[in-house]
């Protein structure tokens, strides 16, 4: 089964369209789809606007593939469960977001092999073609990394500043132009 | 624990989606604590069971009476709460949370949320320098006045 989710907040049309054309050119009905009350209605596949956290997982839990846009709480469910998951961005210019961080995540994340990044709902179609040859990855740990967990857990006992070598050089391939979406402090 | 009459109390707040996912992945750390959450949607009580729970209205910049409504649901909760320690992985109530729970004397930690991986969040840049622990969990965003690099919720 395919489960494809655009998350809790708002509804991803470009994204359950593309996924609705590719089930009815290649005759798939092993697609489900949550799509967050959306103005477009998939007419080849299954779906659900809403769903509460448990069947969420489920759903997660018993798919052979995820497809959805690139929200946290997605990524890092299917990757608890070691599900692949394939991600279309929500785009700033095409107004689905406010602004381009699920872009930015996903280049990090894909580059990174967590995620499969399609980019457009044409490579959307090509990686839905090769979802079927995806497998499945190690789950993850349901924990935060033990870095992270040791940072907090010396802060709430009592460490002030308990992030030491606090000065980190970016890599040569940091993007610096992504600064300019950094808000003016006050 | 033992011999204490209270435990020390947090106060872990998170906003939907991909924030409240990242402050469930950190809930282990908080073994020996008392914890309250507070988050926007009532399904996520299932998460937490055992610990009080509170519900506010979510926020965004662009709704200013859902914002003055989640500051005041944050104050009575601060204010009853009494926590030592408020942390946050974002969005909007993490925000108030933060800035509140100082008010009160608190120590605060702001989580900036994983998914931004270009630049601080919004909410993370204007709460970042009032939070006693301000983290990034991104190493380049990483800056010696902060936002900390410290490890990341994967």
């Amino acid at each position: 089964m395919i489960f494809v989710t655009v998350g809790s907040q708002e509804a991803f049309d470009r994204m359950i369209r593309a996924v609705d054309e590719w089930a009815a050119q290649r005759g798939r009905r092993d697609v489900f789809a949550q799509i967050a009350a959306g103005a477009y209605k998939p007419e080849h596949i299954e779906f659900t606007d809403f769903m509460e956290p448990a069947e969420f997982k489920r759903r997660v839990a018993e798919a052979s593939v995820v497809v959805a846009h690139a929200g946290m709480g997605t990524i890092l469910t299917a990757l608890e469960f070691g599900k692949p998951i394939v991600v279309l961005p929500r785009r700033e210019h095409l107004h689905e977001t406010r602004s381009d961080h699920q872009y930015a995540t996903s280049k990090r994340f894909g580059s990174q092999g967590r995620v499969i990044v399609a980019e457009s709902e044409l490579e959307l179609h090509a990686k839905l073609d090769a979802a079927d040859s995806l497998a499945a990855s190690e789950r993850i740990s349901s924990e935060a990394s033990p870095e992270l967990m040791a940072t907090i857990r010396a802060f709430l006992n009592g460490d002030p500043q308990p992030v030491k070598n606090s000065v980190s050089k970016p890599p040569s391939s940091m993007r610096r132009s992504s600064q300019k979406g950094l808000p003016e402090e006050a | 624990m033992s011999g204490k009459p209270h435990k020390k109390r947090v106060l872990a707040v998170a906003s939907s989606g991909g924030h409240w996912t990242q402050l469930l992945r950190i809930i282990p750390v908080f073994e020996g604590y008392e914890v309250a959450y507070v988050t926007v949607l009532p399904v996520y009580r299932s998460s937490v069971p055992k610990n009080r729970f509170y519900v506010v209205k979510d926020a965004t910049r662009w709704n200013k009476l859902h914002m003055i409504a989640c500051a005041l649901q944050l104050a009575w909760i601060v204010l009853k709460e009494r926590p030592s320690v408020v942390i946050s992985t974002g969005a909007a109530p993490g925000y108030f949370a933060v800035i509140l729970g100082r008010m009160f004397g608190a120590r605060t930690i702001w989580v900036d949320s994983i998914a931004n991986a270009d630049h601080i969040s919004m909410a993370g840049a204007r709460v970042g320098r009032h939070a006693d622990l301000w983290l990034t969990q991104w190493p380049h965003l990483a800056r010696p006045d902060g936002p900390h690099y410290g490890g990341a919720v994967l």
